[in-house]
């Protein structure tokens, strides 16, 4: 069974038409995973026997209906910081090692009820803090395109997971660019959508104010199939937003796009910048206005991100003691009291970059520096956010690249935060805003292979040899337009067949 | 830059263990991104409100209600009690098991 190129809707014609099975599909990713994921290292938990009980369940649907919802059957990828009930959830830290989720998160209960299929659980960086994938306490992932670099973070496992088609589709989660960097970085398709367009019941809360859960896929049409599946107000998540914000039909001769000059100066890599001005040169000539628009406070985002989201995770990671769950390993030592246990439980659980965003989002809420950094970042953000309404009132949609940069290599930039934080410069602002944004794959950049940073330097091979990296676009819409991004992105397919 | 004093101080808060060796590595670090969000002084926010939430946020209230065997959730949905107390690595007729406080 070639598998290499199942989209959603693919894969729902395949089994209505009866050319497999759901439990055939189920067990030719299971077996293409078992053998190609060594070298991706995509998954933390393979879900066989759910995946395999799901799937048969599917085929008894089948044989009784001739239709069945379009997720029916349809293998996904979750990342793990999405609670599967009775499958282990680590978020990618030894602290949730051995959890075992005791619910399904309500994004999993309505794919469940679609009846797709889940696979596994992807790896994220630790508590879905960081930009490669390298912050997961297990291991790093790799990207399909060239296994010395990154697949991007925190959703990487569950990029990898789709661009190395070892998934049809997955999720992820978005908190400062953790779904459209990876997307980008593997060249598929990543959503976060509007804050409270997805209910956040179920996932290991980062920064609450931020955090969304979004569809990973090959296809945009795939990521409409998925977000119109887990979107819509949940009594469990106080906020969530029930939308029925229809959009307009898209006139190509009145769109107006919006490049703001911010996103394209310093730092900016050229190949970048060239795919990047391409793909707005290909919407100009099907029709669309291009209009330079100003976002006067975007190099305050990135300094405002580093104080809110520390700030929210510090506190949302006070939860963790290891006597709701969680174990102290270290059995020989004696622990007088439950201070030295709070000391020892975390010590032992957290990893570096976990360590070192609760250490600033506590000294920045300690007293005394309150209205020094947390209030004024809260009202930098509202002029981040103003920045954006005004811009939308002269345009209907937002241009800028996901990410800086390609790709970068696995150890390049795990020892200096700051370089690795400006990896989600472009897409940050767009948590603080609240908006929807998706990127898609709109070209390659070639680059050749080094020997140059790669921690596995015997592993290395063909140096000297060229590796083409993807480049995604970011389509930044208005509070609540999902739809009308989706129809822009898919505007670009014609043009994308770069894989 | 912060004194080892001020970061163990914040260790303490934050209810985190570190080594000697990481008190170090945390004032240089934790220095060297309080410089750079130092940026924000640029910006002018007098007459600015804060903004924590990008939407509009409402309490929600739900009734307090004593449940044993399950937790019943809005929706149909809910989360058996024995579940969450199977995860726990130490407890005592029904009770989670903690070290004492002093």
């Amino acid at each position: 069974m070639e598998l290499g190129n199942l989209t959603i809707s693919k894969t729902h014609q395949g089994l209505i038409k009866k050319e497999f099975s759901a439990l055939e599909v189920c067990q030719a990713y299971l077996e293409k995973l078992k053998k190609k994921d060594k070298k991706i290292n995509a998954f933390l938990t393979v879900t066989e026997n759910l995946a395999i009980a799901q799937a048969k369940k599917v085929d008894e649907m089948l044989q009784i209906n001739r239709e069945v919802p379009l997720l029916a059957g349809i293998p996904m990828a979750v990342k793990d910081n999405i609670l599967v009930e009775d499958v282990k959830c680590t978020a990618g830290s030894k602290i949730l090692e051995n959890y075992i989720a005791p619910y399904d998160a309500t994004c999993i209960k309505k794919l469940k009820e679609a009846g797709a299929i889940i696979l596994g659980k992807t790896n994220p960086d630790e508590f879905a803090m960081g930009s490669s994938t390298e912050n997961s306490a297990f291991f790093p992932t790799k990207n399909p395109h060239d296994t010395e670099r990154v697949p991007g973070g925190s959703s990487g496992g569950s990029a990898a997971a789709v661009a190395a088609n070892l998934s049809v589709f997955a999720l992820g989660s978005d908190t400062g660019g953790s779904i459209r960097q990876p997307a980008s970085f593997c060249g598929i398709v990543g959503l976060k959508p509007t804050y409270g367009a997805v209910s956040r019941y179920g996932l290991i809360a980062f920064a609450s104010s931020l955090d969304q859960i979004g569809p990973m896929t090959k296809t945009v049409e795939d990521c409409q199939i998925v977000f119109d599946i887990i979107k819509g107000k949940d009594e469990l998540d106080s906020t969530s937003v029930e939308s029925n914000l229809k959009s307009e039909i898209l006139n190509l001769k009145s769109l107006k796009i919006g490049i703001p000059k911010e996103y394209f100066v310093k730092g900016i890599d050229p190949g970048v910048e060239k795919v990047i001005k391409e793909a707005i040169k290909k919407y100009e000539e099907i029709g669309a206005k291009i209009e330079e628009i100003s976002l006067p406070h975007t190099e305050y985002a990135l300094p405002c991100y580093y104080i809110i989201a520390p700030s929210e995770a510090s506190a949302n990671l006070a939860r963790y003691d290891s006597i709701k769950y969680g174990e102290i390993k270290n059995k020989k030592l004696k622990i007088k009291n439950l201070f030295d246990y709070y000391l020892i439980a975390r010590e032992e659980g957290f990893g570096p970059e976990v360590r070192r965003r609760i250490m600033l989002g506590t000294y920045v809420l300690s007293a005394g520096y309150y209205e020094a950094y947390y209030l004024r970042a809260q009202k930098v953000r509202t002029l981040i956010r103003d920045d954006f309404n005004k811009a939308f009132q002269k345009v209907d949609i937002i241009f800028t690249p996901v990410s800086p940069t390609p790709a970068f290599k696995l150890g390049e930039k795990i020892d200096d935060p700051l370089s690795m934080y400006l990896s989600d410069v472009c897409t940050m602002p767009v948590n603080l805003a609240g908006l929807p944004a998706i990127s898609i794959p709109c070209g390659n950049v070639s680059t050749v292979k080094s020997q140059k940073h790669a921690p596995y330097r015997n592993e290395v091979s063909g140096a000297g040899s060229k590796v083409s990296l993807p480049i995604g676009l970011q389509i930044i819409g208005k509070p609540f337009e999902e739809e009308k991004i989706f129809e822009v992105a898919r505007l670009f397919e014609p043009f994308a067949n770069i894989h | 830059m912060i004194s080892k004093q001020e970061v163990k101080h914040i260790a303490k808060l934050a209810r985190l263990g570190l080594t000697e060796r990481e008190i170090e590595k945390f004032q240089k670090e934790l220095s060297k991104i309080l410089d750079y969000i130092e940026k924000l002084k640029e910006v002018d926010i007098s007459n600015v409100e804060p903004t924590s939430h990008s939407i509009q946020v409402e309490n929600v209230m739900r009734s307090d209600e004593f449940q044993i065997a399950n937790f019943k959730l809005p929706g149909n949905r809910e989360v058996g009690a024995k579940k969450l107390m199977e995860l726990a690595p130490e407890t005592k007729n029904g009770y989670l098991k903690t070290k004492p406080i002093l």
